[in-house]
């Protein structure tokens, strides 16, 4: 560890929740130090008891849980010791968190000035002008623009990366000694992120505070922490400084992550994706030995299984701790991986099965009195797009770009209101779904984004699957039944999922079942939105080599809409970067992930968190605010954040399509050839002079 | 919280399968031993169970028939060892009476509410369902009733068509459906726009299905809940019909009636109504515990 005394001292902590099932323990037996101004990050995925750590420092376990053994000690003292009054003044003053969810952590009902002031007067005994005073400095600190302004707003008033960034400036304007951060950018559009990132990293460097930073995004962790804990299971598997664990992972659950992870640098033949096998094991079934032994590659049962492993230094290294008995012995991790992609699509290259020309979508406001009528929304303003059959079409861009929209008109959920949607033969954009005729519904099936809201809680998973095969392919009960064992079979789920429901089922599964309910009919197109993104990494990994595999050997033509561009990346032939109704950019995977890009394209990908420490690209940071969409600009929809500016001619002409080689067009002012000199020179752009652009306004799509 | 009653109720036949046959039964049975892990809601389901069987046996239990006068008790009509609770001013025992009382109640009420939730249930699950102006006419027809004084509204119907058991029943229906419509309507919205509801119609259901398939059954909990308290409120209003004399016509036992009958001797033979009443105040209660439970064990979930 380091040499000063240890800000926060987790010593042989357990962790239960009692239930009326008995005692569950989440965290077995948990130590780990955390110095003075030291980030630590710890990461793992969904029930390895991350944001169980984080709760119990704070003492916010809640009735049913309770830190049963060992002691957590802040500043020299056991914060288990501390009366209710002490903790008070811990909590917030010395220790303040943030949370995942920055609507949840404001109070809808009070300015945002009241809020942050209160800290100061509450801890410190200020007046209200002083408190004032630090709140606007504080606002500032954290790049809000226009403080004095942003205090008299109501958090609904303010966009998530705003009101996260307010909450940030809340917990730190007690400056305080420890920052919890739980998941803070997980919800956020990843330039968002990326901007919150760095901010957090600049904070730390000026107020000296140390932080948790919690985590399921190993590409977040590199970015701003110094060390890094990976858990698995309630147990620190791994522990090492943030460079020594991203090249020299020795714990194979480490290493399974990293796996796990599209790279965006390297295309799916590169480096295929290789998806952890097992479930995490529920809490309270843990084997005698390590746990995670029964998914482990490298399983040696009478070493591993024989006893507790314990947390070891490994021999070359002396902060990189793995509890493994192997640690030692592994050979060294590359981030190339063998085994094989999903691939062979891009060779049915042929006529598009789907052609969208000048599709338009507004919403009218409803709920007018007398005719009167605001402005409509503008969701989608004129997108030209085709998928050739048989290849994958991703669909990229930030929440309220449209893609969501998109796939709804594609579905026939909602119909567009201009423009074309040409499926094969049939022109089906103003079909809404009720009048679509059988074999067009089979021909055209969606994934849907939410594992917890796909099936419907109340009927099994089989029955979801027959009940597709019955409407869409009108089978026999009989039959169907078959069927359905046989799709289980295709999306590598046992049959006897079928007579589950879906709380039985973990995310992963549902998933599944929700795919081989969209292969039911048979379907010449598969529209997924975001199908991945509620779900863990090693999850995501093998939903996205399913949903590869899928189209691979079925020659199903994909439309994947997603904001994660690494995976993107991977799984495409073709990609559509969308940007307030419109494409900025489209073409070949290869083509639009290298330069010349998009001014848009080009943020996007600097922003994306990637598993490199030493990763030092240029990041764009991405200021200005998105216009309203009810109110468009006359130019290009991006003139208004564009790092690459122009000037008035960016406000006032809407943007040329350059078309270049293999289908590759960019929506810009910018000649494609000076874009490409500008992005291979390394310089980040800085935007000049930009005053112009439409007023900032609170709208945030 | 899988309520047995309801879900049977809401899945269609041809659904059933035989091979679920035995898994539906131990679900069933898991479902009531949820409920013994709460306590109000033991409590509550020992007390309605204690009715119903009281009722179900009343022939067998009653010690003499509930329109029987014993002249020789009027002189006396005080508890005694002949009439275990007395007997009212025309000598008829009142045990027997509440007894066979139990019968009437515990017939009229659960249909009225099953009549109410299942007419409710529909109109609200339209409206949710289609919203645009059929949810306007349902929503706001739905106002309109319940703007109404209930009391002066039985009033006017029952003493237009003639007070029957099948009279209470529909007009309780009738008045008790919108208040269970805006519940579901509620419900519907929010589900509707579910991504199984939205599965649903890619492979082309129809509305019904969508209604009663994949949305009503997630919105058995809170109806389930709300008809044990709407069987609390439904067997008050039944008294109250009673006390005002248009519940059920004389001289078959009615709790409401009893009281009604009987209330002028309150100073003077107090028993003659307060044993209907408490009668009345126990089926209630067991009710509304019953539905404090339902709701604890759902939450918990």
């Amino acid at each position: 560890m380091t040499d000063r005394e240890p800000l926060l001292a987790f010593e042989h902590v357990r962790i239960s929740y009692f239930t009326r099932a008995g005692e569950l323990t989440v965290v077995p037996d948990l130590s780990f130090q955390l110095g003075a101004g030291e980030a630590l990050g710890l990461v793992g995925e969904s029930g390895c008891g991350k944001s169980t750590v984080a709760l119990s420092i704070v003492r916010y376990l809640g009735r049913a849980g309770r830190v049963v053994a060992g002691r957590i000690r802040f500043e020299g003292r056991d914060l288990a010791a501390l009366s209710d009054a002490e903790l008070r003044r811990v909590r917030g003053r010395r220790i303040a968190m943030v949370y995942q969810d920055p609507v949840a952590s404001l109070n809808p009902v009070l300015t945002v000035g009241r809020q942050l002031m209160e800290v100061p007067m509450l801890h410190d005994g200020l007046g209200p002008a002083a408190a004032r005073a630090r709140a606007v400095r504080m606002l500032a600190e954290v790049n809000l623009a226009d403080p004095e302004r942003v205090l008299e707003r109501y958090p609904h008033q303010l966009s998530g990366g705003q009101q996260q960034r307010i909450v940030i400036a809340m917990a730190l304007i007690a400056e305080p000694a420890l920052l919890i951060l739980d998941e803070p950018t997980t919800g956020l559009d990843v330039t968002v992120e990326a901007a919150v990132l760095d901010l957090v990293r600049a904070l730390r460097r000026r107020h000296n505070s140390a932080i948790l930073y919690i985590s399921h995004n190993l590409g977040t962790v590199a970015r701003v922490c110094d060390r890094v804990g990976v858990m698995y299971g309630g147990e620190l598997v791994e522990e090492a400084p943030v460079r020594q664990l991203f090249t020299d992972p020795r714990h194979p659950y480490t290493r399974g992550l990293l796996d796990c992870l599209p790279a965006l640098g390297r295309d799916r033949h590169r480096a295929p994706l290789a998806p952890i096998p097992g479930q995490v094991p529920a809490p309270g079934v843990r084997p005698r030995g390590c746990g995670f032994a029964p998914r482990c590659g490298h399983v040696d049962p009478p070493r591993c299984l024989g006893g507790p492993v314990a947390l070891l230094e490994i021999a070359a290294a002396p902060l990189h701790r793995a509890r493994c008995v192997r640690a030692g012995e592994l050979p060294r991790w590359t981030p190339d991986r063998d085994g094989t992609a999903p691939t062979g699509a891009s060779a049915s290259r042929g006529e598009a099965i789907l052609r969208l020309e000048g599709l338009r979508k507004e919403y009218r406001p409803g709920g007018g009195w007398l005719g009167w009528r605001r402005g409509a929304v503008r969701a989608l303003n004129g997108v030209d797009l085709a998928v050739a059959r048989g290849t994958t079409l991703a669909i990229v861009g930030e929440s309220g770009c449209g893609k969501s929209t998109l796939a709804r008109i594609l579905s026939g959920l909602e119909i567009a209101t201009g423009g074309r949607v040409r499926l094969g033969e049939l022109e089906v954009g103003m079909l809404p779904i009720d009048r679509r005729p059988r074999p067009l519904r089979r021909t055209l099936q969606m994934v849907f984004q939410n594992p917890d809201s796909t099936l419907n809680p109340s009927h099994t998973a089989g029955y979801a699957i027959t009940r597709a095969l019955r409407r869409l392919r009108g089978l026999p009960r009989e039959e169907s039944r078959r069927e359905m064992a046989r799709l289980l079979e295709i999306v590598q789920l046992p049959p006897e999922l079928a007579a589950r429901k879906p709380h039985q089922l973990s995310g992963g599964q549902k998933q599944r079942v929700a795919i081989a309910r969209a292969l039911a009919g048979d379907p010449e197109v598969v529209v997924a939105d975001e199908p991945v993104s509620a779900l863990d990494v090693s999850v995501q990994a093998a939903i996205v080599n399913l949903l590869g595999e899928l189209q691979a050997g079925r020659g199903t033509t994909l439309v994947f809409i997603s904001h994660d561009l690494a995976v993107v990346r991977y799984l495409a032939d073709q990609v559509a970067v969308m940007y307030l109704g419109t494409v900025a950019e489209a073409g070949p995977v290869d083509a639009v992930f290298a330069p010349p890009s998009h001014p848009y394209t080009e943020a996007l990908l600097s922003a994306v968190p990637v598993t490199d420490p030493d990763d030092r690209r240029p990041r764009i940071l991405l200021e200005g605010t998105l216009p309203s969409a009810t109110a468009l600009p006359r130019g290009c929809p991006f003139a208004s954040r564009c790092p690459r500016y122009l000037g008035a001619l960016c406000d006032e002409t809407p943007p040329p399509e350059q078309r270049l080689d293999g289908g590759h067009r960019i929506a810009c002012h910018i000649p494609a050839a000076e874009l490409r000199r500008l992005q291979a020179s390394g310089v980040p752009p800085a935007r000049a002079g930009a005053t112009a652009g439409p007023p900032p306004t609170s709208a945030r799509a | 919280m899988t309520p047995p009653t309801l879900e049977a109720a809401a899945r269609p036949v041809r659904l059933a399968r035989p091979a679920a046959r035995p898994a539906r039964l131990r679900a069933w049975a898991r479902a009531l031993g949820r409920v013994t892990e709460s306590a109000p809601a033991s409590i509550g389901a020992a007390i309605v169970l204690a009715w119903v069987l009281a009722a179900c046996l009343a022939p067998a239990l009653s010690p003499y028939a509930p329109n029987a006068n014993d002249f020789a008790a009027v002189a006396s009509p005080t508890p005694s060892r002949a009439h275990w609770l007395g007997t009212d001013h025309l000598g008829r025992d009142i045990l027997a009476r509440i007894l066979w009382g139990a019968r009437t109640v515990l017939t009229v009420a659960p249909l009225a509410v099953l009549g109410a939730t299942a007419l409710g249930a529909l109109l609200g699950l339209t409206a949710g369902y289609y919203r645009g102006w059929i949810d306007l006419v349902v929503s706001r027809a739905g106002d309109i009733i319940l703007t109404f004084p209930v009391i002066i509204l039985y009033m006017i119907v029952l003493a237009t068509f003639g007070s029957s058991a099948g009279n209470i029943i529909a007009v309780l229906t009738v008045t008790k459906a919108p208040i269970i419509a805006r519940i579901v309507r509620g419900l519907t919205l929010e589900l509707r726009g579910r991504e199984y509801v939205l599965a649903a119609k890619m492979r082309g259901e129809s509305p019904l299905y969508v209604m009663l398939v994949e949305i009503l059954p997630n919105a058995r909990g809170p109806l389930l809940v709300d008809m044990c308290l709407r069987m609390g409120y439904t067997i008050v209003l039944i008294g109250v019909l009673g006390f005002l004399g248009i519940g059920l016509p004389p001289p078959d036992p009615d709790w409401g009636g009893m009281v009604k009958d009987t209330y002028g001797m309150m100073s003077v033979w107090p028993h003659m109504s307060l044993f209907p009443c408490a009668a009345i105040s126990s089926l209630v209660i067991g009710f509304n515990l019953l539905a404090v439970g339902l709701r604890e064990l759902a939450l918990r979930d």
